[in-house]
């Protein structure tokens, strides 16, 4: 088992470094399209008072002025050495910026995981157990609906229920404006609407994926055999039926973090959710290069390793894949 | 996001979903009728009206400065099935050019492009949006490029694997035998039996692409800020929503969830009518 684990793993990761490679490549190539100007952009409003020397000095510096394949490798070299470069509208070091985020958006997506995996076994079940009940109408239709809509729309309407009417949650940012300091409490109470719609938004595949996977379990063989059997219908569905039916969950779960990374940006941005997420859009908003490209390079990796996540996990989970090898 | 996750609502299914039809083909005349006919500007700005709650005269209120949304919302819904259709041509076109390529010239050239597919695949598509929409000065263009650059994987995909099921057919070996050349059989036989596939992948890529957009003009990064998009109304509407106004951006965003539901239901109506392999292939 370890070595067929460590047969993949190793392919896997054959297989990413070129990725990897050809995303800077097109990054860079976009980047280099761009009718911005990084310096005016750094300059601002300074940009009409900046003397051209200066400017032409600035550029220097970062190797502007270089032939474009040299400025590609230098800037690759940086990053294979860890140097992610500065951020231009945030002013500090890219990888600064990166370190304060990132905690915040995977205690958030954390959670919201947790949350929506919790939440969708439960639900998933019901509904496949006690099938078209008015229960399983209301569950389905639910998820469905939610497919639909958008989630900084779901986002807003939460926020005016609980936020503006009923005045239970506040309706965005990390703390309290007035307070200073991190306190536990005050995140965990800054943190329940931005964790309740990720997982939410995510919820809704998982829901269907696992109510459809129990019904067609439920029908086979060996569910009718506990059955006769005289187990206990939780028992039967539970423990024979769900553990069976999860089966291919697995996999998909982690071939939905580029769902996650999507849902992390607009539900970050809604709520001012300190994150890396939200930093992609002000990035964005600013044309800030470095910070955007090394953010997507992070999402990036983060759905590469999710896809070996969840290849591994397949590996474990399923004793034919162990026995057989990865068709 | 919008279609296509197996399962559901297993009883309806079989049903032809009238009140889906229904949505659609009115939110259409609307979209198509009120521009032409009605005798109101969107744009119109009141100071006096500004912030009404839903009435009679403003079913959905009026934003910030005044502007009736309902009559925003359907030039809203305009502009974005407008840029959702053209972001859907020019994705499904890029998708089946690739996968003809992939498909008929297989070998190296088909794993290089299944290559990249995986690689534009690996890129969260709103991140990769936001990225290209960053770089380039915010217009309806830059937005359909980020739209259709994201989104041709899909169709690229399903048009690669309809043509390898076609290379096994007989009559490909019976234009082959006959001395046809590969552009004449993918001109002459794999296209024509490509094109119901082609729609369809169309027509389910519209809702995505006017959620892409919609996303972006929610971000500020999308639309200019004085079109009226749905996305560039909702992000309007939620500077006032800690003022109480809730209609400003509850009411664009009904007129996304709206066509998206109804086209999702319709979508998968029509699929499992023609063709149940379909429902894993297109999970999109």
């Amino acid at each position: 088992m370890t070595r067929a684990l460590g047969r993949m793993a190793a392919w896997r990761l054959a297989f990413t470094a070129p990725l990897l490679l050809v995303v800077t490549l097109g990054m860079f190539v976009l980047a280099k399209a761009s009718p911005f100007d990084p310096v005016r952009q750094y300059l601002g409003d300074r940009a009409l008072t900046t003397s051209p020397e200066i400017a032409r000095q600035i550029r220097a510096n970062w190797g502007l002025d270089r032939p474009l394949a040299e400025q590609y490798l230098t800037w690759l070299g940086n990053l294979l050495r860890g140097d992610l470069g500065e951020s231009r509208s945030m002013h500090r070091p890219v990888a600064e910026v990166i370190g304060e985020r990132l905690g915040w958006t995977l205690l958030a997506a954390g959670c919201a995981m947790v949350v929506m995996l919790a939440a969708s076994l439960v639900l998933g079940s019901l509904a496949a157990w006690r099938r078209d009940s008015w229960a399983d109408r209301l569950i389905s239709g639910t998820a469905y609906a939610n497919e639909a809509a958008p989630v900084f729309w779901t986002a807003l309407i939460v926020i005016w229920i609980f936020a503006v009417r009923l005045r239970w949650l506040p309706p965005g940012g990390l703390t309290d404006a007035a307070s200073g300091t991190v306190e536990p409490a005050d995140v965990l109470r800054h943190m329940i609407l931005p964790v309740a719609v990720l997982a939410f938004s995510q919820s809704s595949w998982l829901v269907l994926f696992v109510r459809e996977s129990l019904i067609t379990t439920l029908r086979e063989d060996f569910v009718i055999g506990a059955r006769a059997r005289g187990l206990r219908e939780r028992t039967v569905v539970v423990r024979h039926a769900l553990r069976s039916a999860l089966l291919p969950f697995i996999t998909l779960l982690g071939a939905r973090v580029p769902e996650l990374v999507t849902g992390a940006i607009l539900v970050e941005t809604v709520f001012s959710w300190p994150g890396v997420a939200s930093a992609s859009v002000q990035a964005a908003l600013a044309a800030d290069f470095p910070l955007l490209a090394a953010l997507t390079l992070l999402a990036t990796l983060a759905v590469v390793a999710g896809n070996l996540l969840a290849d591994t996990a397949y590996v474990i989970a399923d004793p034919r894949v162990r026995v057989l090898g990865v068709s | 996001m919008a279609t296509g996750v197996a399962g559901g609502l297993t009883r309806s299914r079989r049903r032809f979903p009238r009140g889906a039809a229904v949505t659609l083909v009115l939110l259409l005349l609307a979209v198509v009728l009120v521009p032409l006919f009605a005798r109101l500007d969107q744009q119109l700005v009141d100071l006096h009206a500004a912030s009404l709650p839903p009435s009679l005269t403003h079913p959905f209120g009026t934003d910030e400065v005044g502007r009736d949304v309902l009559l925003r919302a359907v030039y809203g819904l305009r502009v974005s099935v407008l840029v959702g259709l053209a972001a859907a041509v020019v994705s499904v076109t890029i998708g089946t050019l690739a996968g003809l390529a992939a498909g008929a010239a297989g070998g190296t050239l088909d794993r290089l492009i299944m290559r990249i597919v995986d690689g534009f695949n690996s890129v969260p598509h709103l991140l990769f949006g936001i990225f290209i929409v960053a770089l380039f000065t915010p217009s309806t263009t830059a937005v359909v490029v980020s739209v259709a650059l994201t989104h041709w994987m899909t169709a690229a995909r399903i048009v690669r694997s309809e043509v390898l099921t076609l290379r096994a057919r007989p009559f490909v070996d019976a234009a082959i035998s006959g001395g046809s050349r590969r552009l004449r059989i993918v001109r002459r036989h794999f296209l024509p039996h490509l094109i119901p596939h082609i729609m369809l992948a169309a027509v389910l890529m519209i809702p995505h692409a006017i959620w892409h957009e919609t996303a972006l003009s929610f971000l500020g990064l999308g639309l200019p800020a004085h079109l009226a998009s749905l996305g560039n109304m909702i992000n309007d509407g939620a500077r006032s929503l800690l003022a109480g106004n809730w209609w400003a951006s509850l009411f664009p965003g009904l007129f996304i969830f709206l066509p998206t539901l109804a086209i999702s239901a319709l979508a998968q109506y029509w699929r499992d009518r023609s063709n149940p392999r379909w429902r894993s292939e297109l999970q999109l």
